[in-house]
């Protein structure tokens, strides 16, 4: 991968933009698989943020080896193991309430799901 | 899937060797990347590679359901007892160098032991909500 | 390409389209972690998030039976939100470290002992497999116990009807052998 000389911190920005991009889709996307799958790429983008720091140039992938004096650091690896794991733990739970959700309510919007488990008075509709 | 006969015969000759591949990550995770969790996924995609090719309820008979739910708790089980084991024997809870004369073999015996427990939790999880989704019947629409 | 690919996940609504759009973005995202060093993350990533994740997905698309997804209502708050949030963020990562900075304090606090001390005291090359199990084998108890909780979350809630009963797929096997 090619360090751009320009900054220092691409790597922070390139983080920022997937976070919010993912902050975005389950924000302002209705459906609900939608909002898990951005919530997916939401917890990608912390993982990358954890990890660059601990790069080092020149350095390599953290196995001892009589070769190599200079290694990048193995505990922010550690911590996105454990992350990584959590995640898909979280997607498929997750993925569980959605079918029950559909199955009770026939429907992932998030906006038919309300109108239903509400009552039609809180709908947003004028014209309902 | 099971009348494609290309389908079947790789998936059958494919499954042992991700299975092999899976044991090697696993205990070559003291030497190169590896471990627990990524063996136990690849144990369970290639239950869920035969249970694609030849239908659920083969990979069912295959792999039945009270051996998968029994590894989901068997593996936290392995993990706890090897820190139960570590306080038995004079440390901490998982202290590993208690387990064995030489600190350092048993710092061996404890990740060893560990990681075992991770991958048989690991691969049952995945496993079995594979199955849970998978079996699930789809309602009818309306 | 990361960021053009996340830009066609959230425009993108037919479902199908966006489960294989993420399945493509972990692979990318396993590239981009062993050219950052990580290579245990990024087989842990290239396993679960291209493979179980995708496949959890498209077994929830097929149960839930969404094909299209409908944008909400009112885009523009969340698009404004979503971008003051990025600006509260570059601007509060300009005080973090530059990139690959040896004397950032990720570096310097107990990571030095991990790596010197570390092969020689528990015989085992691997520094994220000693820390994870050895060093830090507490927390990975407790990641062991979130997985088990998260399969018993979901046999707790999708538990019952099965497609078809166990005995009568049995004997559609033995019909068909």
């Amino acid at each position: 991968m090619v360090i751009m000389p320009l900054s220092d911190h691409y790597t922070y920005w390139i983080t920022i933009l997937l976070m919010v991009a993912g902050l975005y889709v389950v924000i302002a996307r209705s459906n609900l698989i939608k909002k898990l799958v951005g919530l997916a790429i939401f917890q990608t983008s912390v993982y990358l943020l954890y990890i660059a720091p601990g790069k080092l140039i020149g350095g390599t992938a953290p196995i001892a080896s009589a070769q190599f004096s200079v290694y990048s650091n193995p505990l922010p690896h550690v911590l996105i193991l454990t992350a990584i794991v959590v995640g898909i733990a979280t997607l498929a739970l997750g993925l569980a309430l959605v079918v029950r959700i559909k199955e009770s309510f026939n429907s992932i919007e998030e906006d038919e799901v309300l109108v239903a488990v509400h009552g039609d008075a809180m709908s947003e509709d004028g014209d309902a | 899937m099971r009348d494609f006969f290309v389908l079947r015969v790789v998936a059958k000759m494919l499954i042992p060797f991700m299975l092999i591949f899976a044991l090697y990550v696993q205990f070559h995770g003291d030497f190169g990347p590896g471990g627990g969790f990524q063996a136990g996924v690849i144990v369970a995609a290639a239950v869920i590679f035969y249970a694609l090719i030849f239908g659920l309820p083969a990979a069912r008979l295959l792999v039945p359901d009270a051996l998968v739910e029994s590894m989901m708790a068997l593996g936290v089980l392995i993990y706890g007892g090897t820190g139960i084991a570590g306080m038995l024997l004079g440390g901490n809870f998982l202290d590993y160098f208690v387990l064995s004369a030489n600190p350092v073999t048993g710092q061996h015996v404890g990740i060893f032991l560990v990681e075992a427990g991770v991958l048989v939790t690991v691969s049952g999880v995945m496993l079995k909500i594979f199955y849970v989704f998978a079996g699930r019947a789809k309602l009818p629409p309306g | 390409m990361m960021a053009l690919l996340v830009l066609s996940v959230v425009v993108q609504r037919n479902l199908f389209v966006v489960v294989v759009l993420s399945g493509i973005y972990s692979f990318l995202m396993a590239t981009v972690l062993v050219a950052l060093d990580a290579v245990d993350v990024a087989m842990t990533e290239a396993a679960v998030g291209a493979g179980i994740s995708t496949v959890l997905l498209l077994s929830a698309i097929h149960l839930a039976g969404a094909e299209e997804s409908r944008p909400l209502r009112y885009r523009l708050p969340a698009l404004l939100v979503s971008v003051g949030v990025a600006a509260a963020l570059v601007y509060g990562s300009l005080g973090l470290p530059r990139f690959s900075d040896p004397a950032a304090p990720i570096h310097t606090h107990v990571v030095p002992r991990y790596i010197q001390d570390g092969p020689r005291e528990t015989g085992v090359p691997n520094m994220v497999t000693f820390v994870l199990a050895s060093y830090r084998g507490y927390d990975t108890f407790g990641e062991t116990t979130v997985v088990f909780t998260a399969g018993i979350g979901v046999i707790a809630l999708l538990r019952g009807r099965r497609k078809k009963k166990q005995s009568e797929a049995n004997a559609e096997i033995r019909h068909d052998a």
